[in-house]
């Protein structure tokens, strides 16, 4: 039994507009096989997301063989989930999917540049299932709870950057000091997005104060 | 608190029924050997602890060790803590750089936990199954997961008795992500006392054999802060799928193929969300207790929160 079982990449929460922001990527290790890590804006590396969404549309856009396109919508954005045939049952789930349909997505951050230079974050399915309603309103607050402690421990170790006296004691938090160095978006849109997904559950009462009064 | 104040301490704690002595002093003489004549720690411990037991006119079998305390493995819930467990060593895994001597599980009636032995700390080699009473050593903490850890200061003792291990009963929550390989429709060894699973019709330990078939999953949950392994054995497979071993066997003899099973409880399984309760062993979870979270959370304090951040 190896030890290198013993750390499976953990599948983390990220709604779809934070996914698309992690454009930065790394290893930790000059090993050909080390994991390579997308870095969330909210201070936080990913080898593998779990994300739920509405597939809204799905297209083979392969030219020699079939590779396929899924738009998978979430309360924030839409997640790009491309399955070619290196992922033959997530490629054939998209084949046989009829959008719209709730679906569960374990999969692999990948990152790839445009030719003007902008860099475009999708997912590489390892597994797609259809899931019911009720699946996809616990991944949109499990995901909120997720993005809020991310964002409490980044904002936590800026106060402590910002009053350097207290050092001693200062969190490290190795991700947030690369997130601040790579990303220029603040980490409050992340928890826009997270009041706002919260907000669209119909469970939820809308905080329609401002609007009424 | 440096290396040499905790070693400080711990002389001091065996001497201060015996002699006053300010643990300040001791630290001062285990500094001059350490810092100033490169004098190795544990050298330098014996060295000072010897000073002592002359000046207080002891043998070494009147001091107690002192520094560390008797504990059970569900005891441990801080890091730094030193302390002496009498446990088994359930397995033992490959290390995975050269300073670690060896890395396993440890077992006591309360619980297993993790061990690291250092490789500079040359200390004699842990046999799996074996009971030892392990003396002086310090936990360790990540994310969340205690551990122990063997040094120079060990004292490790083989015991002949043979040690109970219990279960640490774990729940989670989370979703599936992942059934691996191995789960399904499987086949296992009939020998007595073998249950080993069948690869291609054979026994890792017998051979060629004619298998039992048998319904298991392995499987990982995740929370999205830590990935669990979880096995479903047949009653828990059954439950969980609703498919029962003798209509697995009839899928598997229509399609000529095993693999349809697996393929089938894939379909219904990944990507849902459970609570499961159970005992560990080793890193996996035994699933005694299901339940499908099918309501989402409530999302009101959530909200409340993140409004005010």
């Amino acid at each position: 039994m190896s030890q290198a079982e013993l750390t499976r990449e953990v599948a983390r929460r990220v709604f779809a507009s934070e996914f698309n922001d992690s454009t930065y990527t790394f290893k930790e290790s000059d090993d050909e096989r080390a994991p390579n890590y997308a870095l969330l804006p909210t201070g936080d590396r990913a080898n593998r997301v779990f994300i739920v969404g509405t597939l809204t549309e799905t297209e083979d856009v392969g030219d020699d063989s079939e590779y396929w396109r899924g738009r998978v919508v979430d309360p924030t954005g839409t997640f790009f989930v491309y399955a070619g045939q290196y992922q033959p049952e997530a490629a054939s789930a998209l084949r046989d999917t009829e959008p719209p349909a709730y679906v569960a997505i374990v999969g692999k951050p990948r990152t790839y540049e445009t030719d003007d230079g902008t860099v475009n974050v999708s997912v590489r399915p390892e597994s797609i299932a259809v899931v019911d309603d009720a699946t996809r309103d616990r991944w949109v607050v499990e995901t909120a709870e997720r993005t809020l402690d991310r964002i409490e421990a980044y904002e936590e170790w800026e106060a402590e950057q910002e009053a350097p006296e207290s050092a001693s004691t200062a969190p490290t938090n190795e991700y947030a000091q690369m997130a601040r160095e790579r990303y220029d978006s603040p980490v409050i849109n992340y928890r826009n997005d997270v009041v706002a997904a919260l907000e669209s559950l119909e469970t939820v009462e809308r905080d329609d104060t401002e609007a009424t009064v | 608190m440096s290396d040499v104040r905790q070693h400080a301490d711990e002389i001091h704690d065996q001497f201060s029924d015996h002699i006053d002595v300010a643990v300040e002093d001791v630290e001062e003489r285990l500094r001059t050997l350490v810092d100033e004549y490169k004098v190795p720690m544990d050298e330098a411990r014996r060295s000072v602890t010897n000073h002592y037991l002359e000046a207080a006119d002891l043998e070494r079998e009147d001091i107690s060790r002192g520094g560390s305390e008797a504990a059970n493995v569900e005891d441990v819930d801080e890091p730094e803590q030193w302390i002496d467990l009498t446990a088994k060593v359930i397995e033992l895994w490959d290390p995975r750089s050269d300073s670690v001597a060896q890395v396993g599980l440890l077992g006591d009636p309360t619980g297993t936990i993790k061990f690291t032995k250092w490789a500079k700390s040359e200390l004699p080699t842990l046999e799996e199954g074996g009971v030892y009473e392990l003396q002086n050593v310090v936990t360790d903490e990540y994310q969340g997961r205690y551990s122990v850890k063997l040094n120079s200061t060990t004292v490790i003792e083989e015991l002949e008795e043979d040690l109970e291990v219990g279960n640490d009963t774990s729940e989670i929550e989370g979703a599936l992500v992942d059934m691996q390989s191995g789960s399904g429709l499987i086949k296992r060894c009939p020998e007595d006392d073998c249950t080993r699973v069948l690869q291609n019709g054979r026994c890792n330990e017998h051979g060629e054999v004619e298998g039992e078939f048998d319904l298991r999953i392995k499987a990982v949950v995740d929370d999205g802060l830590d990935a669990h392994e979880v096995i479903f054995d047949k009653e828990a497979t059954e439950d969980l799928t609703g498919l029962s071993l003798e209509e697995a066997k009839d899928m598997a003899m229509d399609a000529l193929d095993t693999t349809v099973v697996a393929d089938e409880i894939m379909d219904d399984i990944v990507g849902t969300y459970y609570r499961i309760e159970g005992p560990t062993f080793g890193r996996y979870v035994l699933a005694d207790d299901v339940a499908e979270l099918d309501g989402p959370a409530d999302p009101e304090q959530l909200l409340i929160k993140a409004r005010s951040m």
